[in-house]
């Protein structure tokens, strides 16, 4: 007994080592790191660190910069969750019918933009937004519509980059609502044809209550990454145009890495976490609220 | 029921090309000679077929560079990953030792903590380290993977006692045990994260642009991210860039999907 023991604490020290050090003392520094006014001096001579308790907090929340950055990701992630996981759901119910042929393929093909390199693949839908020569545009002018500065204008840039992140990403949510979907019964279907439902009132009777908690859980996934935006504006708007598509990530970095106010940075790290945090809570209530409704 | 079946397949068939041209376009910009991209209606197919792009990026843009860097370094995380990862993983789940359960509880609740937040002082601590700017900087979060470790271990419980137990009556130690008997039952999942690892380090973007600040240290998506600045304008380049970015990692995936499929699934229908 002894024995396995200390090899069970010989396997696991290297890892939990590594998330001590690596994980856990980084994220608790951090908190201690936005109560100071670390910046470039303090980088250059430690000696130039004072602690100034909640100092970074209240200028932030009186920075109009950082909430531009906090309206534009909440903008992304009302938007882009619901857009998300609509494409997603369509995609699974779709692919999910039996007449449809080569399901297999469909499911890899669809999924497959979700592994690639999301820089390589920004790049690319810079160029298909394009506002000359995009493809995008191209169709749209195809059909009579004026041409649209996509990332050029304030009012267009969000949306313009949703469409390339649902695009990237939709598949990811599609494999987990159709392994769900591929746990109902085909009965249940049969049944609800023979009382006499339409297609709509057997996704709304069948199909919805047989995802519901997954739904719930890729809504939660999904928020947090979308409060995580960053590559996307990074390397397709660089925040603009006039900052409506600075995200609270890209804010973070900006004021850490490039004006070097780690202590300022650390504290928006802190507030974006709080967010997610938030968000998640509220869903599991508003669940918890839903399925005592139900039941 | 005919016509539904047609409109099913036909909707398919819509986001299936919806998904596919982006891809296959951006592989066709990049064999078109400069200039074609930039015109109006954007062409399918290039007019004469060339490789100057690809020669530009590799002779004068350092790409043959970028791309050792992403594939040394990813290759390294992979390695890492699974030496820290998997006998944890293992451990967690079949050998019993004193706070088990509470510790694996706290790694849990630590998943909700995204890893952005620690990314300042993690800077720090490695700049004092003098590990900014190296491979090293660049591997150290892949070393601490709770997501890894719960993977691992969820696949590990279905191993079952019996078989252990009968090779410690044998007269195995537990290190020969882990080697002979626990590594082979785990390797569908070994595959498994060795891929999450790899596209993910492959892809990785805000940590290697933080961390590695000289140019001949760049990973391609920060080569990339740093070429597009400049070339705004030569899309055909730019394309190539992308291809020989994404090209890889689409290759190993489509080569690997069953494994890559089925992990993501059993780390989030059941978790």
């Amino acid at each position: 007994m002894g024995k396995t023991e200390r090899a069970a604490w010989g396997f696991v020290a290297p890892s939990l080592i590594a998330i001590a050090v690596f994980f856990v003392l980084p994220v608790i520094s951090a908190l201690l790191l936005s109560l100071t006014d670390f910046d470039i001096y303090a980088l250059a001579d430690l000696s130039n660190m004072r602690f100034v308790g909640l100092q970074n907090y209240e200028r932030l929340l009186g920075n109009p910069l950082f909430w531009g950055a906090m309206r534009n990701t909440m903008w992304f992630s009302v938007l882009g969750v619901p857009l998300t996981i609509g494409a997603s759901l369509l995609a699974a119910v779709i692919l999910n019918a039996r007449t449809v042929k080569w399901r297999p393929l469909w499911r890899v093909m669809f999924f497959a933009p979700y592994v690639t390199t999301l820089v390589a693949t920004a790049v690319l839908w810079n160029y298909m937004l394009h506002t000359r020569y995009g493809v995008i545009n191209w169709m749209i002018t195809s059909l009579g519509l004026p041409a649209v500065d996509w990332l050029g204008s304030p009012s267009t840039s969000i949306p313009a980059i949703l469409m390339f992140v649902v695009w990237k990403i939709f598949g990811y949510n599609m494999l987990i609502f159709l392994a769900v979907l591929q746990t109902v019964p085909d009965d249940l279907y049969e049944a609800a044809r023979i009382d006499g439902a339409g297609p709509w009132a057997r996704f709304q009777h069948v199909t919805l209550p047989a995802i519901g908690p997954t739904l719930l859980l890729v809504s939660i996934i999904s928020v947090a990454g979308f409060f995580q935006l960053f590559a996307e504006p990074y390397v397709m708007t660089q925040g603009g145009p006039s900052q409506s598509t600075v995200t609270v990530l890209y804010f973070m970095y900006e004021e850490g890495f490039k004006w070097w106010n780690l202590g300022s940075a650390s504290a928006v790290a802190f507030i974006l976490f709080l967010c997610i945090f938030v968000v998640t809570l509220l869903q599991l209530a508003v669940s918890r609220r839903l399925g005592g409704d139900h039941t | 029921m005919k016509v539904r079946d047609l409109l099913l397949n036909i909707g398919v068939a819509g986001i299936g090309l919806i998904v596919l041209f982006p891809l296959l376009w951006m592989v066709s910009v990049s064999f078109m000679s400069t200039g074609e991209a930039a015109t109006f209606p954007p062409p399918l197919l290039p007019k004469t077929w060339t490789l100057e792009h690809y020669r530009d990026l590799f002779v004068n843009q350092g790409m043959g560079r970028y791309m050792w860097n992403s594939f040394a370094l990813a290759t390294l995380a992979t390695a890492l990953a699974l030496l820290f990862t998997v006998p944890a993983g293992y451990a967690f789940a079949k050998l019993g030792f004193r706070g088990r359960d509470r510790l694996f509880q706290l790694l849990i609740g630590a998943l909700v903590i995204p890893a952005q937040i620690g990314t300042l002082p993690l800077f720090l601590m490695l700049k004092s380290m003098g590990l900014v700017n190296t491979y090293a900087g660049a591997l150290v979060p892949w070393l601490a993977s709770i997501f890894g470790l719960f993977l691992v271990r969820q696949y590990a419980l279905s191993i079952p006692d019996e078989m252990l137990e009968a090779a410690r009556i044998d007269g195995a130690t537990e290190g020969q045990i882990f080697r002979r008997i626990v590594l082979p039952t785990l390797s569908p999942i070994l595959v498994t994260l060795g891929l999450f690892v790899f596209l993910g380090s492959w892809n990785d973007f805000l940590w290697p642009l933080i961390v590695l600040t000289d140019q001949s240290n760049y990973t391609l998506p920060v080569a990339l991210a740093a070429l597009s600045r400049e070339h705004v304008q030569d899309v055909e380049l730019m394309m190539a860039g992308a291809v020989i970015t994404v090209a890889p990692v689409l290759i190993l995936f489509l080569a690997l999907q069953r494994f890559y499929i089925r992990g993501m699934l059993a780390g989030s229908v059941k978790g």
